[in-house]
C-alpha cells in the first residue's frame, strides 16, 4: 500500500491572535560594514483571519542594547515616532507549500507603504496548556530603509556608511486560535 | 506660536546676531518672539551635573522648553560650530529622556564674512540637532560677505530669511496639531 502525504495549501482558518511573550518582531542591520547589529519591539499586535494576516507595530517600543541610540531610532532622523507612532503590514496573497509560506503584503514605515514579500514557515497548529490550539509562523523579509525614508547615515573615515539600507526584519510569532 | 532665537557669537557686533536680528524684525502674523542669550553663562557641560540646579542651565532648558520652534544663527570657527553654541546643545541634549530639543523644529542657519558664510558649521549644527532628536527643518542659509549684506538686507536676503521661519512655524504648527 502506498502511502500519501499530504501537502498543505492553506493556513488553518479561523481567527489567530498572537500571544506577544512569545514571540518577537526583531530586526537586524549591518553596522560598520561588518557586523550584523539587532534590536526589536515589545509591543505588537498580530491577527490571523480569514482576510489575511496583519499586525501593527508601536515605534516607542524599539528596543536596542543602548538605550541611547533609542532616543536617536525615535526621532526625525529615523522612525520620527512623534508623527508616526506605528508600523503595519497587511498581507494581500499568501501561498502555502507544505510548511512553507510566502506571502505578499504591504508593509507602512514611517507613513510610506510599500509592498513586500515575506518568506516564512509555519508549524501547528498543535494543543497548547490550557486548552488553547497554537500556531507558530516565522517570517522574514528585507527592506530598504532609504524607501521608507530612514535615510540617516555616517561616512566613515575610509570610505562606506556606517549602517547599512538593507534591513532584516524577523518575526517569530505564536498565534492562538480565539475560541 | 513662540520662536526662541540663539545666536552662536558672544560677539557684540556679530554678523549672526544681526542676521538673527533680521528674522526676528521680519516675522510672519502670530509669532511671538523672545531671544536666549546666555552662552557665556552656561558652565562646561559635566554628565555628573546633567540633573543639576545650576540656574543658567535650568533657563536654557527652560527658554527651549517654552519655545515651539527654534532659531540657530550661528558663526564657523574653525570648520566647525562654535564651542560655546555645542556646550549649551551638549546642556541641551540631557538628560535623555527629558532633553528639550527632543522633537522640537529646529533651523541652523548662519553668516560669515568670507564667500561659503559658515557652511560646515551650518552642517554640523544640523547634524547635532539631529542626533539630539530635534526635528531639524530643511532650510539651508549660509549667508557669504555678511558685512555688505547685512549693511542693506535686499528682498532675496528678506525672502531666505523669511523662507526658514516660515519652514518652523510649519513644522511647530504640524506638532501642536498633532499634540
Amino acid at each position: 500500500m502506498s502511502t500519501i502525504s499530504e501537502t498543505r495549501t492553506a493556513l488553518p482558518t479561523g481567527t489567530w491572535q498572537v500571544d506577544p511573550v512569545h514571540s518577537t518582531v526583531g530586526f537586524s542591520v549591518k553596522h560598520m560594514v561588518v557586523a550584523n547589529f539587532r534590536g526589536g519591539f515589545g509591543t505588537f499586535s498580530v491577527t490571523l483571519d480569514e482576510t489575511g494576516l496583519r499586525g501593527t507595530v508601536d515605534v516607542a517600543s524599539i528596543g536596542v542594547s543602548e538605550p541611547n541610540l533609542n532616543g536617536h531610532l525615535l526621532s526625525p532622523d529615523f522612525f520620527d515616532a512623534e508623527r508616526n507612532p506605528q508600523l503595519s503590514f497587511n498581507s494581500t496573497a499568501i501561498r502555502v507549500e507544505g510548511d512553507k509560506l510566502d506571502i505578499d503584503g504591504e508593509l507602512t514605515i514611517k507613513g510610506t507603504t510599500r509592498p513586500v514579500k515575506i518568506a516564512g514557515t509555519v508549524t501547528g497548529p498543535v494543543a497548547g496548556l490550557g486548552d488553547t490550539t497554537r500556531l507558530g509562523l516565522e517570517l522574514e523579509t528585507v527592506v530598504d530603509r532609504t524607501a521608507f525614508g530612514l535615510d540617516w547615515n555616517a561616512p566613515l573615515p575610509t570610505g562606506g556608511f556606517a549602517v547599512g539600507n538593507d534591513v532584516k526584519l524577523v518575526a517569530e510569532l505564536e498565534l492562538v486560535e480565539e475560541a | 506660536m513662540k520662536l526662541l532665537g540663539i545666536a552662536g557669537s558672544l560677539r557684540a557686533g556679530s554678523y549672526n546676531r544681526q542676521l538673527l536680528q533680521l528674522a526676528a524684525d521680519n516675522l510672519p502674523g502670530g509669532v511671538e518672539y523672545a531671544a536666549w542669550d546666555g552662552l557665556r553663562d552656561l558652565p562646561a557641560f559635566d554628565e555628573d551635573e546633567e540633573n543639576t540646579s545650576s540656574f543658567a542651565v535650568g533657563a536654557f532648558r527652560s527658554a527651549v522648553a517654552d519655545a515651539d520652534a527654534v532659531l540657530i544663527v550661528t558663526p564657523e570657527y574653525n570648520g566647525s560650530i562654535p564651542g560655546a553654541l555645542k556646550n549649551a546643545l551638549d546642556w541641551g541634549s540631557r538628560p535623555r529622556d527629558t532633553a528639550v530639543f527632543r522633537g522640537k523644529p529646529v533651523a541652523a542657519i548662519g553668516a560669515s564674512t568670507g564667500s561659503f558664510g559658515g557652511v560646515w558649521a551650518h552642517a554640523e549644527t544640523r547634524k547635532i540637532l539631529g542626533l539630539m532628536g530635534a526635528r531639524v527643518v530643511d532650510a539651508e542659509l549660509s549667508l557669504g560677505k555678511a558685512g555688505e549684506r547685512l549693511a542693506q538686507p535686499d528682498d532675496e536676503l528678506l525672502g531666505q530669511v523669511r523662507a526658514v521661519v516660515d519652514l518652523l512655524v510649519t513644522e511647530a504648527s504640524a506638532r501642536a496639531a498633532a499634540a
